[in-house]
């Protein structure tokens, strides 16, 4: 029997199998989107355990990257919901590069906060288009919402952070 | 107006928020996942519940057979 049947079948060596081969992408994917290396890793076990309830209801015949990429883009949006009055933009990922220095600190830190107050359904998207370069038909796939849909997010997202930067007096042409 | 400063937030976004680019995993989860999948919560099935509710409901408006249900039990 083939791998992603003997999954389906609730087979737990298949499924071992299934974790160690993606467990790797998940966390690539997921650690992009919450930016905390342990954060991440919780993440990454909380979508496995996901995909491993819901085993019944996967087609052997169809594409388990893509589903398992589906279902860990929405345990980073639960989190991103949960944590977001607690969390700050977090600056100790090792190996994570250092934002452009010609920026000024303090428009830095507006963007950020104001970044970091975006709704999570925007900030998801926007993270993944703008920070990330995703495209859109990749986020589109991830999110389960159409291309056109995530472009629409992406658009309202800056404007929330046009807005949200004007309203804190940010000027925006004072970035050298 | 409008468009020309979207895209300064764009560019201002990338520039303030760096992509992260060490994306690898450090060490190996499925000791994590194995724990995870042992520490799965018992599940009450429903009619267990529902079973549960009619006879607290039943003790709340016969509360004269609290003391007879105590003596079979």
């Amino acid at each position: 029997m083939e791998l992603l049947q003997r999954f389906a079948a609730g087979d737990l060596d298949a499924f071992e199998a299934l974790f160690r081969q993606h467990q790797k992408e998940v966390y690539a994917w997921v650690v992009r989107i919450v930016r905390d290396r342990g954060i991440a890793e919780d993440l990454t076990v909380e979508t496995f355990w996901r995909i491993y309830r819901a085993r019944a209801r996967f087609n052997p015949e169809g594409n388990f990257q893509g589903w398992a990429r589906r279902i860990a883009t929405n345990a980073a949006l639960d989190h991103l919901r949960s944590a977001r009055q607690e969390t700050e933009l977090p600056e100790d990922l090792p190996g994570r590069p250092e934002p452009d220095p010609a920026v000024r600190r303090e428009t830095r830190e507006h963007i950020q906060g104001a970044f970091h107050q975006l709704p999570a359904k925007y900030r998801l998207v926007a993270t993944l288009a703008l920070i990330e370069d995703e495209p859109y038909n990749k986020i589109a796939e991830a999110t389960g919402l159409s291309a056109g849909l995530v472009k629409i997010r992406v658009f309202r997202a800056v404007r929330m952070l046009r807005k949200s930067l004007s309203s804190l007096g940010a000027p925006l042409g004072a970035n050298k | 107006m409008n468009e020309q400063n979207d895209k300064e937030i764009r560019d201002l976004l990338k520039r303030s928020i760096a992509p992260i680019t060490d994306t690898e995993l450090r060490r190996d989860l499925w000791p994590d996942m194995l724990k995870k999948l042992s520490q799965q919560p018992v599940r009450v099935p429903w009619f267990d519940w529902a079973l549960a509710a009619i006879l607290s409901a039943l003790l709340f408006v016969f509360p004269g057979t609290i003391p007879a249900l105590l003596y079979h039990l």
